[in-house]
């Protein structure tokens, strides 16, 4: 059994232990947070034993599953799935941690029940950036919405039942097409070689050779389910409602990690298997890109809900990694695939001080805050990190990657690129004065301000605040605490982010020049 | 004149039979022929429980048979009741044959063990009199004990005929297992105990569209026979080869013949009367019907268009595409509005069935093997479901309607869990049989070059796949109705059925490859 085979299964394990201590909250939360922790500790070695240099795929492990149709269960990992395994592992301990003040579960829930749904999700996840057979890959995809659908849908907020489904009804829709497209390929193998087969290495020495017509059809079935997860604008809507509706916690798996699938499928499926297509495409992709830089800012800047205000917020984000991937240099690139690990954190942080400001003030409109770093001054310079790593200030951990993104797409796509950096100045705007608003000035708002003429509610007599209103409690800052040394420390020191993703990168980008070298 | 077939002293020719080939089939429909004569003569605290135990007797005995003569089969399949000087037989038995008889006898079983429960209604969900009419004055009647026995007999006949159905070689052998099949369903259709009139009324229906459809047939075969000179499947396709018969005759026989298994399959557009049979009929005869009716009537679909039809296919593969399309747009829109959960999976099942065609009109090998697989998969999906709806109850009987799930997670997690799993089967969602049957059908029909047709099949899952999750909302994310129905606890029999069925989905969907292989072992006999 191979390192990653234990990492995938050790949180399947947690959630059956976890699931049967449902009667006791804090026992439930005790042990699911040690799994976890286990699980991060264990994904230390596997980072160490990654070779960036050596062969792409590493950890492989392969069992028969339907012969008939060649389908293995087979994983193995790259520098690009390394990155968000790594990055699973570092959150799902936070978003335990957040259990039972910052995510409070709904009356009669169990903390169990929550928990080893996490896990399971936790699980799956990984699984679904490790899987190397198409067909496992397809099934993960679909698999691991069944328990973000019980997360969203069973602890969710007002409308959580209308964001469950529409959540799976958008990936399952854009999956099955996936699936369509999936067996094409098996179906092209099987005209080349003789026999079909689901082998992602295999695939990807033989696809490419199919003709462009069908590798287009092929790349548009595939990009179509990527495009649902990631969300690339016009097949977004799905995400505000569920990144609104969904508690804290499972906010930031949806955004931090399950999205990424999307953008990684680009990089993992769609450019090696399609290399023809994908150039042949990229305007496309890259106007979608571009154009959901654009609306997620400015929506963004319009939200009056602040979970929401983070769905078109990553909506923008995930605009700037497809511009890194389809521009087709290394450098953008790179700067992509790093984007997509300090998307995680700093869009991570920005949703869990916002679930800390929420969990205090009990609404999530914009409008009924003001003042608060008055109250809570730590919490308000939490926020204003989260808010700043989240705008790519120099220094914090998106930096790099924005910049690299718009460098290296620079040399081969100018257009799009000076498009997009608009996003960065209207990125400062809706930071900033989401910061503004919520932050500072006199103390004022709903949230805050304890209800007239009900003197026990108010905590602090002087300024009319409610009791509820307290700066970040030690266990607050043991969950953010991570997140601030990753998020500054990648933005002095990103080198060991950028030698795992390198070599993979320049692999990937070197199977599109190739082929367009070839074809000239 | 007689003579001229039957000269004097001379003995009817006697067809060349194998008998341990066709054993399983003489086995049910003898245990059936046996199980009338108990019901003349045994008295009538008697009848439940050897009716009971020879049904079960019978199916597994057959089961045994058919276990038996696979060990030492011949490769290709044989024709058997073959007549002096024919090519060929009545009945074929080969590996589409055996593989659909192991499918009815294993979902015969289940529903057997439904059929046969008292445990959720005091006794067991049929009427002491099959004769009662709907109506307050009969409510007395309706509640007395007893339970009407004769169903047992019926379902032998009905899985008899079927299991011939599959296995027809000829178009007269197939019409008259068409109505051995047949007669029995129309009459279980009316035997409901509660909701008398809903399920006299489905039984009426039932029988005369399916008198239509059963006449349809019947002129189809005429034409065909008219055209070929002849009603064997093989000779059909050996007379579209040379003949200079009007086409008119072939085209409009293929179509009837066609029509009239579609209809048995409830494939939109020939499926008006699947909502309203499943609704009234008793749950457990639901059940029965959905998982075995519809594999009767593909299996016969398979066999007709791969050995008789197959020379004309692309006469016909234009219309079929229609259909397939019309069938899971009706199944998976209509679905979307319906209140009640047995019309519902009704309106699946039509979805289902344009599924089913996509499969049967994919006439390579994979395309068979995957349509066989998809039957097995979505009959034993379709009983557990039919299982847990008869679990769920208020003081009427079955509480079908959507409203009364609402919550039910909250009281019944197991139960709740259960039909989630199921309904995410019928879904098609990855790690259940229904993803493998899909994923199956699908790459065959992909690979046989029908990409548009497998989009649209793929878009109308998606759209269906709304519906079992609005189910699974009601279950788990809304908060239960005061007076809601509560889930009774199922004795033995219902137990086994339902746990046969999700164990089955389950299996199938995690380590398919051996069903896969059964069904893939080889093909129809020429």
């Amino acid at each position: 059994m191979t390192l990653l085979l234990a990492i995938i299964l050790l949180p399947l394990v947690g959630a059956v232990v976890v699931a049967g201590l449902r009667a006791n909250d804090r026992l439930a939360t005790a042990v699911a947070f040690g799994f976890s922790l286990v699980t991060l500790a264990l994904v230390v070695p596997l980072w160490l034993g990654y070779d960036p240099d050596g062969a792409r795929l590493q950890q492989t492990s392969s069992i028969d599953w339907i012969p008939p149709f060649d389908i293995h269960i087979s994983f193995g990992m790259d520098g690009i799935a390394l990155l968000m395994i790594a990055v699973i592992g570092v959150l799902v301990p936070m978003i335990i941690g957040l259990v039972g003040f910052t995510d409070k579960l709904p009356e009669g829930r169990s903390a169990g029940g929550y928990l080893s749904l996490i896990l399971v999700q936790q699980s799956l996840t990984i699984a679904v950036f490790a899987a190397t057979d198409v067909f496992l890959f397809y099934v993960l995809f679909e698999v691991m919405l069944i328990p973000m659908y019980f997360l969203i849908g069973g602890y969710g907020g007002k409308s959580r039942q209308y964001a469950a489904v529409k959540f799976f009804l958008y990936s399952f829709l854009g999956g099955l097409i996936m699936l369509a497209a999936a067996i094409g390929a098996y179906v092209q193998a099987a005209d080349e070689l003789g026999e079909g087969t689901f082998d992602w290495q295999t695939l990807a020495e033989v696809i490419p050779q199919a003709p462009l017509a069908t590798q287009i059809w092929l790349f548009l079935g595939f990009f179509l389910a990527f495009a649902v997860k990631a969300p690339l604008v016009p097949f977004h809507t799905w995400l505000p409602d569920a990144a609104g509706e969904a508690p804290i916690g499972v906010a930031v798996l949806l955004v931090g990690v399950l999205d990424k699938v999307g953008t990684f499928g680009f990089l993992r499926y769609s450019i090696p298997l399609f290399p023809d297509a994908s150039r042949e495409l990229a305007p496309l992709v890259l106007g979608l890109a571009v154009a959901g830089v654009l609306y997620g800012s400015i929506l963004a800047a319009g939200q009056q809900d602040m979970k929401r205000f983070i769905a078109y917020v990553s909506i923008a984000h995930f605009g700037f990694i497809a511009l890194g991937i389809f521009a087709f240099t290394a450098q953008a690139q790179v700067g992509a695939v790093t984007y997509m690990l300090n998307h995680s954190l700093a869009t991570g942080m920005l949703i869990i001080v916002i679930g800390m400001v929420i969990a205090r003030g009990g609404a999530t409109t914009i409008s009924a805050y003001g003042g608060m770093a008055k109250l809570t001054p730590v919490l308000a310079g939490m926020f204003l990190l989260a808010g700043l790593s989240t705008l790519s200030l120099p220094g914090t951990n998106s930096f790099i990657s924005e910049f690299l993104v718009l460098l290296g797409s620079f040399e081969t796509q100018p257009v799009f690129t000076t498009v997009a950096t608009i996003g960065m100045v209207l990125a400062a705007v809706y930071v900033l004065w989401l910061y503004q608003r919520v932050m500072q000035g006199p103390v004022r708002g709903d949230a805050l301000l304890g209800a007239s003429g009900g003197p026990g509610a108010v905590g602090a007599p002087e300024t009319g605040a409610k009791k509820t209103v307290r700066d970040v409690s030690l266990k607050e800052l043991g969950v953010l605490a991570p997140l601030v040394v990753l998020i500054i420390g990648l933005g002095f020191y990103p080198k060991p982010a950028l030698d795992v993703v390198t070599p993979v990168v320049e692999e990937t980008v070197s199977i599109v020049s190739i082929t367009e070298g070839s074809n000239e | 004149m007689p003579q001229q077939f039957l000269a004097q002293g001379e003995q009817l020719p006697v067809p060349a039979i194998d008998f341990t080939a066709v054993l399983p089939i003489l086995i049910v429909l003898g245990a059936a022929s046996i199980g009338v004569l108990l019901e003349a003569f045994l008295p009538k605290h008697q009848r439940w429980s050897s009716q009971i135990a020879l049904s079960l007797a019978g199916i597994v005995g057959a089961g045994i048979a058919l276990a038996a003569y696979i060990g030492d089969a011949p490769e290709q399949g044989i024709t058997t009741f073959t007549a002096e000087g024919a090519t060929s037989g009545a009945l074929a038995v080969d590996t589409p044959a055996l593989f659909l008889w192991g499918t009815l006898l294993a979902l015969g079983l289940a529903s057997v063990l439904m059929i046969g429960d008292r445990s959720l209604e005091p006794g067991g969900a049929f009427i002491s009199q099959a004769g009662l009419q709907g109506g307050l004055q009969t409510r007395e009647q309706a509640n007395a004990t007893g339970m009407q026995t004769e169903i047992f007999p019926l379902t032998l006949f009905a899985l008899g005929g079927m299991m011939t159905f599959v296995a027809a070689n000829d178009l007269l052998t197939m019409f008259i297992a068409l109505e051995v099949l047949s007669l029995p369903l129309y009459l279980m259709c009316g035997l409901a105990r509660r909701r008398r009139l809903l399920s006299q009324e489905a039984a009426v229906k039932y029988f005369l569209l399916g008198a239509f459809a059963s006449a349809f047939f019947l002129y189809g075969v005429a034409l065909l026979y008219g055209y070929a000179g002849s009603v064997k499947l093989p000779e059909i396709a050996e007379a579209m080869a040379g003949t200079d018969v009007s086409d008119t005759l072939l085209y409009t026989g293929i179509g009837l013949v066609v029509v009239g298994l579609l209809f048995k399959g409830s494939v939109g557009p020939f499926h008006t009367w699947t909502p309203d049979v499943y609704q009234g009929a008793p749950t457990p005869v639901t059940g029965f019907m959905a998982a075995c009716t519809k594999v009767a009537a593909f299996g016969g679909m398979l066999r007709v268009l791969t050995v008789a039809f197959e020379p004309a296919s692309w006469e016909w593969e234009v219309p079929l595409w229609l259909i397939a399309v019309i069938s899971m747009a009706i199944g998976a829109i209509l679905g979307l509005t319906q209140r009640d959960l047995k019309r519902m999976i009704a309106y699946s099942s039509i979805a289902h069935a344009g599924f089913l065609v996509v499969g049967a009109m994919t006439l390579t090998e994979d395309g068979l093997s995957a349509t066989l697989f998809y039957l097995l998969a979505y009959g034993f999906t379709t009983i557990a479901i039919f299982g847990i709806i008869s679990l769920v109850r208020d003081a009427n009987g079955e509480a079908t309607d959507l409203s009364s799930w609402a919550g039910l997670a909250k009281r019944s997690p197991l139960v709740a869990g259960v039909f989630t799993f199921l309904l995410l089967a019928l879904a098609g969602i990855p790690l259940t049989s229904g993803f493998i049957g899909k994923f199956a059908v699908f790459s065959a029909a992909l690979a046989d070059g029908n990409a548009a047709l497998v989009v649209i099949a793929l878009v109308a899952s998606a759209i269906a796949a709304f519906f079992y999750l609005r189910v699974v909302v009601l279950m788990y994310f809304s908060e239960p109705a005061a007076k809601g129905p509560a889930v009774t606890v199922p004795g033995a029999f219902t137990t086994a059925a339902i746990t046969l069925g999700t164990v089955a989905t389950l299996v199938l969907g995690v380590v398919p490859a051996f069903a896969l292989n059964w069904a893939s072992a080889g093909g129809f006999v020429p």
